[in-house]
């Protein structure tokens, strides 16, 4: 099972809490856990990547373990701790604007 | 008994304003969406309790909701609070915010850049949704405006939409450039008497018309002046800010560009200004009454970087003659120490006799004026700053 928290406008939207657990089949990587979060919740489609492109939208990254994920390939097996649930994949809003 | 419902969208939420038909006492709801910029809501005129919402971010993007009950609940349409968000066999039920310019080689001819600042060519970039316009006729069916500047459609209630490209697909669509808040397609005027007719303006490309229901576009903007690009009286590149219509006669539109106001006679042809004696001729909003079509209000503003009214004073002016001479209304209005600014879409009609009218501002005032404009009165005044002010009249 793996863990994904949620910045706080797409809880809402979503109408979750800070963490949900997904299942996934086949390799646990950033792209096969956005894609069963939207699959999961249609609602957030589009919100945290491009409908179109699938590139992450500029103003979120992507942390786990304590590492930036953001600019890594989606097809990276993310870490073990993820995998297992032992620790949370991260999608955090920036903050900007002072 | 009749009443009012007027939909305020704001920087940080939406708010809704009920009133009965005498609009004194207001009950306000809200925020709804708290936290996200509402750029415009606005309900079907077929099925008033049908509204449409558009919910941005420039974090997550954008979201259409949708309310059947005048605004009491809203869903993004497709999948209903409770809801399964799948289908049984997994697929997810709803695209509702989904936008994608058509690149189909059979329905048009999309293009592929416009205009940048520099003068290159840029790739069109969907960012949100400015404007939503219910059908006359169909309470499922709605038109979106967008910036990178386009139509979309739905005819489902807002489940999907699609692009008309034939109006970036028209020509002149690589001439269009941004405006300093955009390349949004922000007016959707629709004609009552001809379904065909559908009006629209560009920030900063121009006013475009089609009478065949969106298949084919043309540039509107004979007679307008911009001193701002390379030629005054280019066929595009006009930052068109407004444009508003009585529903009697469709064929007369006024507008509010970045620097005049205009009228035309022959639905878009050709345009005259009509700014004559107000203090200054830039602004965003412009409406129409609701009964008399002769009448305009309009919220002059200082200039394209001072974004406040002239000397501190808040003031709608009111024309009763189409135009040229203009009269200030202040009953009501601050009339010092006052520089809020009084956005595009800020400002509407209701259809009561005597006449509603009410706008909003950067500062989150929404003032109304139950008798045309003569007196003024605040409804509500600590909003986030207001983007959007739609009004629905009630039976």
């Amino acid at each position: 099972m793996i863990r994904v928290m949620l910045p706080y406008h797409l809880r809402t939207l979503a109408q979750v809490d800070a963490e949900i657990s997904l299942e996934i089949d086949g390799p646990v990587t950033q792209r096969s856990v956005l894609n069963a979060l939207e699959s999961r919740f249609p609602m957030l489609a589009g919100t945290i990547r491009d409908h179109g492109t699938l590139q992450r939208r500029p103003f979120l990254r992507f942390f786990a373990c304590g590492e930036d994920l953001s600019l890594e390939s989606p097809d990276t097996q993310l870490p073990e701790a993820v995998v297992s649930g032992k620790e949370p994949y991260m999608i955090i809003g920036a903050i900007a604007g002072g | 008994m009749s009443g009012v419902r007027v939909l305020v969208g704001t920087h940080k939420g939406a708010f809704i304003l009920t009133s009965d038909g005498k609009r004194e006492k207001w009950n306000v709801s809200g925020p709804h969406f708290a936290g996200w910029e509402i750029y415009h809501l606005k309900g079907s005129p077929v099925d008033p309790n049908r509204l449409y919402a558009s919910q941005t971010s420039g974090w997550f993007g954008q979201i259409i909701q949708r309310s059947d009950d005048g605004g009491k609940t809203w869903y993004q349409p497709g999948t209903k609070p409770g809801e399964p968000t799948t289908t049984p066999d997994g697929m997810p039920k709803t695209e509702s915010n989904k936008f994608i310019y058509d690149t189909s080689s059979t329905t048009g001819k999309p293009l592929t850049t416009h205009q940048w600042y520099d003068g290159t060519q840029h790739p069109w970039e969907f960012k949100r949704v400015w404007h939503l316009e219910p059908s006359f006729t169909d309470p499922n069916t709605v038109y979106a405006g967008v910036e990178d500047a386009a139509l979309f459609r739905t005819t489902d209630g807002g489940q999907s939409w699609h692009e008309l490209p034939g109006l970036r697909g028209h020509g002149t669509g690589p001439k269009w450039a941004p405006g300093a808040g955009g390349m949004g397609l922000h007016t959707i005027v629709l004609d009552p008497k001809n379904p065909n007719r559908i009006y629209v303006a560009i920030s900063a490309a121009g006013a475009f018309r089609t009478d065949d229901a969106g298949k084919t576009w043309k540039p509107i903007n004979r007679g307008l002046s911009s001193l701002h690009i390379p030629d005054p009286t280019a066929e595009v590149g006009h930052c068109v800010h407004r444009i508003a219509m009585n529903a009697s006669r469709p064929d007369v539109l006024f507008m509010q560009k970045h620097w005049d106001v205009l009228r035309t006679d022959d639905a878009g042809e050709s345009w005259r200004e009509i700014s004559g004696n107000l203090p200054t001729d830039f602004g965003f909003a412009i409406d129409v009454h609701a009964h008399e079509p002769e009448t305009v209000y309009v919220v002059p503003i200082k200039s394209d970087s001072e974004h406040y009214p002239p000397d501190g004073k808040l003031r709608v002016f009111r024309s009763r003659k189409g135009g040229n001479e203009w009269e200030p209304l202040t009953n009501g209005l601050p009339q010092r120490d006052c520089y809020v600014n009084v956005l595009r879409d800020a400002m509407a009609v209701d259809s009561l006799d005597d006449c509603g009218v009410y706008f909003g501002t950067t500062g989150g005032q929404v003032y109304g004026s139950a008798d045309s404009g003569d007196h003024w009165a605040p409804i509500v005044r600590d909003l986030p700053a207001v983007l959007s002010v739609e009004v629905q009249t009630l039976s």
